[in-house]
């Protein structure tokens, strides 16, 4: 099998294969650029912004890494385990969404003690220099 | 015992594909990666546990920056610059995206080279890489004072919540390290290829294995990985 003979003489694939995900890889930073440039708000935002993210990560993982061709032990070695961020992410959004809950609860609204703490923050800085 | 009596008959078994593969290799009680080498696996595995670092390092500014009564800092105004007297937002960290991409792009070919034992190419696009990964560190140097002269603390800031210094701080600094120690190792490894020691066994330290340019895909696949995490610092921290 060819992919097997790939494998003895160490990965070997065509120039041309680097330099078209090369440029896609130009084309999806573009877009996520432009996502920014345009002000892009709310969840179309976040969406593109995630979409672009994922597909320019697996272009590098698959092709630039060589994930593509590895076999399913070590694809599965690598990529499940990254996984279980995913439940860390979870947990820590609930975590920081009550943690957000009993700021605002039980020091009053967030607006007015931002503009303090600004206010504070230039002030001391200014007395510094 | 069987063994002693056909020791002939034990040949290498050939290796299914698919799930059953998956299962076989795993469950042989002998090598589990049939393909790679125990050199690419432990990159893979060190470059798993770093996953778990920068995963960790993501969700904890993901954690403050929900949790925060205080307005986030506009990330697009805080690392806008201005050209020809024209403010345009996030432009310097768009050029070093680029700038990531182009020498990854270039890694990936000099990976390439290395197999077909063209060592003057492989070096010369191992330098390019190293170059670039140079200019994307100088260009992080200078957003740096930039940002520590208008008064970014990693305790506080002038724009608002206090947490955006120390989360930037943390996650770029522990990436442009990476980014440093790439570079460094891509200026050692690409002496070697250039001087030929993969070809002639020199002795030192990954030129061991005669005719083995695989340092250069390991090589690669830890610069691989710094591009990588910067996509998800770019999308996460820089964009969102």
């Amino acid at each position: 099998m060819a992919q097997e003979r790939a494998h003895e003489e160490g990965q070997q694939h065509p120039i041309k294969l680097y330099l078209v995900v090369w440029g896609w890889l130009f084309v999806l930073s573009t877009c996520s650029y432009l996502v920014d440039y345009f002000g892009l708000e709310g969840y179309l935002r976040w969406s593109l912004i995630l979409l672009f993210m994922v597909v320019k990560a697996g272009l590098i993982v698959a092709i630039f890494m060589h994930m593509a061709w590895e076999r399913l032990a070590l694809m599965y070695a690598i990529l499940v385990p990254p996984g279980a961020v995913l439940l860390f992410v979870a947990i820590m959004a609930f975590e920081s969404d009550y943690t957000h809950f009993t700021r605002v609860t039980f020091f009053g609204t967030g607006n007015a003690s931002a503009q303090n703490q600004a206010v504070e923050y230039q002030k001391s800085s200014g007395s510094e220099h | 015992m069987t063994d002693s009596a056909h020791p002939k008959t034990l040949e290498a078994p050939a290796h299914p594909g698919g799930w059953q593969g998956f299962a076989a290799d795993w469950s042989s009680d002998q090598r589990a990666f049939k393909s790679a080498t125990w050199g690419k696996a432990m990159i893979w595995i060190f470059l798993l546990s770093d996953t778990f670092i920068f995963s960790c390092f993501l969700l904890s500014y993901m954690t403050v920056r929900m949790s925060t009564t205080v307005p986030w800092p506009n990330p697009s105004e805080v690392f806008a610059l201005t050209i020809a007297g024209r403010k345009i937002p996030l432009i310097l960290i768009a050029i070093m995206t680029f700038i990531l991409i182009s020498s990854s792009g270039t890694m990936a070919m000099a990976v390439n080279f290395g197999y077909r034992r063209d060592r003057v190419k492989c070096a010369v696009l191992m330098l390019a890489t190293a170059a670039f990964g140079a200019s994307f560190v100088g260009m992080q140097a200078f957003e740096w004072t930039k940002l520590i002269m208008e008064g970014v603390r990693p305790w506080g800031n002038p724009w608002g919540a206090a947490q955006f210094g120390s989360c930037f701080f943390l996650i770029t600094g522990f990436h442009g390290t990476h980014v440093t120690i790439g570079v460094i190792f891509l200026l050692i490894i690409a002496r070697k290829v250039w001087r030929g020691d993969f070809d002639s066994g020199r002795r030192g330290f990954f030129t061991s294995r005669k005719g083995r340019y695989e340092i250069v895909e390991t090589m690669g696949l830890y610069w691989h990985f710094v591009d990588l995490v910067w996509v998800f610092i770019f999308a996460l921290f820089y964009l969102w």
